[in-house]
Parts: structure tokens; C-alpha cells; sequence
């Protein structure tokens, strides 16, 4: 996409820079004069909030690295003494632990945004595709990181995930083992996952910087679902984005320190706070929240191995979205059919989510099932046979006319006569 | 230079496909140790030495844990009446079918050893719980009877026998 104008530096040391190296033109014309679709809503400000926890989640985390003890020994007890101890420890660990809530808070619903807008079709697969990496490297992250407090619920959640790779046939052990470094979870394991917990979000940061490479490459989409035509559908990425991005960027915050200052043990659990104890297994072991709805599948299918391959199944079918969904109008704005089966699977994911906090017994076991099988049918059945079927309202011809109507913002109160 | 296209491969181009090779054997050979430094080391190996148990104080109906390997092993004193129960099972029914017969040792049929993780996701069944007076894992609700075969729930496999013999009537050794 072109922009609204070029870089075009006055000071004679950025003359002189940017004939060695244009990192200012780059900003400028990422960051400053990018063209944004006008009409964008405030769900577009989670990819900027999503990279703030990045950053927020690195710089706490290598803070807490600089107090903590990858030994089984004395991991449990090395952030009992962040808690207690450090300054400010009790406040950078509740930062980082609830930050890693906060985190999928927003990438669930910049997820959820995504499918709403069709944001995946054409000519975005590789864009979306990079965010379903992304995620996966999310929950590897998150998983680890909640390993390393030693704790009961870190302890056993750590061998219920890793020997999902026992399920599979002849090389499952081998694996496991390797896995372990070792004949059951223990200090090779957490020295390991402490190494990879501290690299991996460095490895997001990577795969962040090839997402908005590609999304600066096709442009973001719209409420509309309209590629921009003329100069008349876009404004400049600053100020408007900047300022829209981070006026919500704060009132997400106001989420987050609430979270962080008055129920910071909220999303946790209780036998966290036990030390891990190899001789005794939790009575209800559940992994963190935004697990859950995955833990549900794992748990509704009566085969092992079944089980793991549609827990991996319902993630990777994301990054067939774009083949699996046939329409051609982007937004749900414009097809009536497929908003309500968005929130259709919108709750089903809550109501997996539910069912995986509770045990596995009676009733939940049926529902999980149901579920499960409506979590994949949304995709494979759905998807496919809406875009066939499905009769679609008529599109805007531009971004600016479903905005504007005389050249005037739609709901704009007249000024005030007399 | 000159700019030669000869229809015979000659010296040079023998020499960088030489060269390719020994990087593409060399990057392997890198390849391998950073693999392999993850496998359970020396020292791991050698903390799993086989251990030796006493059996006199466990007493019929109790089922104690024992630590190999890291592992937890159920060793269960079964009475009279849950070893007719795992004898007469229709092996039919079973999902992993394994007489009662293969599982102990002969002539120590009293004696059940196990390794006490689920063969499901690897939790600790608890002892004496569940339909068959045998193990129930909470996780998952997987479901064993006294001989550790599966009854019921999502593992797929009985729990394991770890490596172990009689070295006398009171007297076992494991691994």
C-alpha cells in the first residue's frame, strides 16, 4: 500500500543516516504515515496491546529471573523470597503471573475479532497463519513459566503435558524421556523449561516482527471487510491509530492492575502455594484458564491417543481457516448466517472452557462431547457449506460511503444552531 | 576468468560438492550431541540402581509406595478375596486382556507390584478406590482393579510392572 507521503528528512544528521541506514524512513512509514482504514473500531487496538504485554511480560520476567532458582530444591522457595523479600517482588510477580492472564485475555479476543471480520481470507492466510504460530509459542510459553514455581499444580501439570506425548505409538517413551531428561519429571526438567521459558518469548518477538511485516505488505482489513480504495478510506497511522491504540491500551490496563492489586490470586490455584510433592497427585488437577477449553477435548475423548490429536487437531485447524471458511464477504457484518454461528462457537468455546475446570464425571463428560464435536464441526461442516448457502447483504462500494453519508460522519450530531 | 561451460563436470565442481558434503556431514554431527544432551544423564542413570524392599511390616489389605527411578511403585499385600477377584475375571472384558497369572510373580500371588502411574497422563491412582477395590486415578477418572489391569476411563494400557524379583519370601528387589 502506498502512503500518504514520503520520508523526507530535513536535520543533516538524518539526511546522513538515512543514506547508511533508513531505519527513520522505516518507522515513518510503518508507524506514522501508514495508511489505516478510517473506520476501524476499538477491537482493533489488541495487536498493539498484545505486543505492550510482550514487552511488559519480557521485562518483568528477566526482572524475576535475576531472584529465582531453577533447582527443585529451591525453586518454590526462591519466589516465596520474591514474595516476601525483594523489593517490589510481590508486585513484579503478580505483574508477570497475572500479565500472562492479561496476555490471553487480549489474544483470545484478537483472535475472536479475526474470525468475526474474516480477517484470515485472502490475501491474508499467511498473515493469520503467523498468528496461529505465534499462539501456539504463547501457550508453550505459559505452560513453562508455570512449571518453574514448583509448585503442586506446576508439578503435576507438567507430567500430565508432557507425557501427552507418551499417547503416541512406539516412539511415545523415548520421547517422554527425552523430554524429562530423565526417568520422571524432575530438576533436569525444570533447568530445562526455565532455559525455554526464557527464550521463547524472544522467539514470539521474532514471529511479531514477520506479522506485522505481512500485515504491512496486504494492510489491515475492516469493520467492512472493504479494501481501502482511495485516500478518502484511510487516515494516517498517527496520530489517529496511535492515540485510538492507546487511549484503550489504558483502559485495558485499568483491567489489568485491578487484577494485579486486588485479586491477583484469582486466576491461580491454591495447591500452587503446596510444594511440589512427586508422592501425591492433586485430588483435581486444571490446568490455567485459557487452557481450558482444550483441556475439555483432551478430556471428552474416551481413546488416549485420540484425545491428544484432537487437543493438537483443535489448534492447527485454526491455520486452515482461510480454506475452510468459502466465503467470499469477509465481514460478519454483511452475513447474517455466519454471525450467529461466530457466536454460537463463541460459546461453545466458553461452555468447553467451563466444562474443562470441572471433573471429569457424568454429565460434563457428555456435554465436553457434544461440545467437542460442534467445536470441529464449526470448521469442517459450518464453515464450508455457509459460504455455499449463505445470502449475503449488499457491500458498501467503499470504506468511506458505509462511514460517510454527504461527506459527513454517519451519526455525527449537527452543530447546534441559534 | 573465463567464462567455460563444460559439459564435464571438472576438478572445481568436484571440489565444491566435496566441500557441501563434509558441511552437510558436519552440521549432523552438530546436530546430534545438542539432541542427545537431553536424554537422562550419567548421574540420573546411575540414581536408578535397583533398590531392595522389605516386606514384613506391610500387612494383608496394605498398600505402600515405594520411590525407584523417581517413579512411584505400588506394592499391595492383597487379600485372599481380591486375588480371587483378579483371577476370576473374563479377560473377555478387559480393554488390555492380561490374566492375573502374568502379572505376579508364581508362588507370590499375594504380592502385586506396580508402577503406580496412570497409564492415561501419568498422575498417581489412589490405592483401594474405585468400583473394583483396586485404583482410581482422580485426574481422569481412569479406573484399575487390584491386578492394575484397566477397567474403565481414557488409559488406554494396564498399569506397568516394574522389573523386580524375590530374593527371599520377604524380601524383593526392584529394578
Amino acid at each position: 500500500m502506498s502512503g500518504h507521503s514520503t520520508y523526507q528528512p530535513q536535520h543533516p544528521f538524518m539526511k546522513w543516516m538515512e543514506r547508511r541506514l533508513p531505519i527513520a524512513g522505516l518507522v515513518y512509514s510503518s508507524f506514522i504515515a501508514y495508511p489505516t482504514p478510517r473506520n476501524l473500531n476499538y477491537w482493533w487496538t489488541f495487536g498493539g496491546i498484545l505486543t505492550v504485554m510482550l514487552a511488559a511480560q519480557i521485562i518483568t520476567g528477566v526482572v524475576l529471573a535475576m531472584h529465582y532458582t531453577p533447582h527443585v530444591d529451591f525453586a518454590f522457595n526462591s519466589i516465596e523470597g520474591i514474595m516476601r523479600d525483594v523489593n517490589y517482588g510481590r508486585l513484579l510477580r503478580y505483574l508477570h503471573s497475572n500479565g500472562a492472564s492479561m496476555f490471553f485475555i487480549a489474544v483470545y479476543v484478537h483472535i475472536a475479532r479475526g474470525m468475526y471480520y474474516g480477517s484470515y481470507k485472502e490475501p491474508r492466510e499467511v498473515l493469520w497463519i503467523l498468528g496461529v504460530i505465534i499462539y501456539l509459542l504463547m501457550m508453550a510459553t505459559g505452560f513453562m513459566g508455570y512449571v518453574l514455581p514448583w509448585g503442586q499444580m506446576s508439578y503435576w501439570g507438567a507430567v500430565v503435558i508432557t507425557n501427552l506425548f507418551s499417547a503416541f505409538p512406539g516412539v511415545g517413551e523415548a520421547i517422554v524421556t527425552w523430554l524429562w531428561g530423565g526417568f520422571a519429571v524432575g530438576n533436569p526438567t525444570l533447568n530445562r523449561f526455565f532455559s525455554l521459558h526464557y527464550l521463547l518469548p524472544f522467539v514470539i518477538a521474532g514471529v511479531v516482527v514477520l506479522h506485522v511485516w505481512a500485515l504491512h505488505v496486504v494492510g489491515q482489513n475492516n469493520p467492512t471487510g472493504v479494501e481501502p480504495k482511495t485516500d478518502k478510506d484511510t487516515v494516517a497511522f498517527t496520530p489517529y491509530a496511535t492515540v485510538k491504540d492507546a487511549f484503550f491500551l489504558i483502559c485495558f490496563f485499568l483491567l489489568y492492575g485491578w487484577f494485579v492489586f486486588y485479586i491477583p490470586n484469582y486466576l491461580g490455584h491454591a495447591d500452587n502455594y503446596i510444594p511440589a510433592n512427586p508422592a501425591v497427585t492433586p485430588a483435581h488437577i486444571v490446568p490455567e484458564w485459557y487452557y481450558l477449553p482444550f483441556y475439555a477435548i483432551l478430556r471428552a475423548i474416551p481413546d488416549k491417543l485420540m484425545g491428544v490429536l484432537a487437543l493438537g487437531g483443535s489448534i492447527l485447524i485454526l491455520a486452515f481457516l482461510p480454506w475452510l471458511d468459502t466465503s467470499k464477504v469477509r465481514s460478519a457484518r454483511y452475513r447474517p448466517l455466519y454471525r450467529q454461528f461466530f457466536w454460537i462457537f463463541i460459546a461453545t468455546v466458553v461452555g468447553l472452557g467451563y466444562l474443562g475446570s470441572k471433573p471429569p464425571e457424568g454429565g460434563y463428560v457428555i456435554a465436553a462431547r457434544i461440545l467437542t464435536i460442534y467445536y470441529f464441526a464449526h470448521f469442517l461442516i459450518v464453515l464450508p457449506l455457509l459460504g455455499l448457502f449463505e445470502k449475503t447483504k449488499p457491500l458498501p462500494n467503499s470504506i468511506s460511503e458505509s462511514v460517510l453519508k454527504d461527506g459527513e460522519p454517519i451519526g455525527a450530531s449537527a452543530p447546534a444552531k441559534g | 576468468m573465463t567464462s567455460s561451460t563444460a559439459a564435464e563436470p571438472n576438478r572445481r565442481d568436484f571440489l565444491y560438492i566435496a566441500t557441501g558434503a563434509v558441511g552437510a556431514v558436519g552440521a549432523a554431527a552438530v546436530a546430534w550431541p545438542l539432541i542427545s544432551q537431553m536424554n537422562p544423564d550419567a548421574s540420573t542413570i546411575a540414581a536408578g540402581a535397583p533398590i531392595e524392599v522389605d516386606l514384613t511390616p506391610i500387612a494383608d489389605g496394605q498398600v505402600i509406595k515405594v520411590f525407584w527411578r523417581g517413579k512411584p511403585i505400588f506394592i499391595n499385600h492383597r487379600t485372599a478375596k481380591q486375588i480371587k477377584e483378579a483371577q476370576d475375571v473374563n479377560l473377555a472384558l478387559l480393554p488390555d486382556p492380561q490374566p492375573d497369572s502374568e502379572r505376579v510373580k508364581k508362588g507370590h500371588e499375594q504380592w502385586q507390584v506396580l508402577i503406580a502411574i496412570c497409564t492415561h497422563l501419568g498422575c498417581i491412582p489412589l490405592a483401594h478406590q474405585g468400583e473394583y477395590d483396586g485404583y482410581f486415578c482422580p485426574c481422569h477418572g481412569s479406573v484399575y482393579d487390584t491386578s492394575g489391569r484397566i477397567r474403565q476411563g481414557p488409559a488406554p494400557l494396564n498399569l506397568a510392572l516394574p522389573p523386580y524379583e524375590f530374593l527371599s519370601d520377604t524380601k524383593i528387589k526392584i529394578g
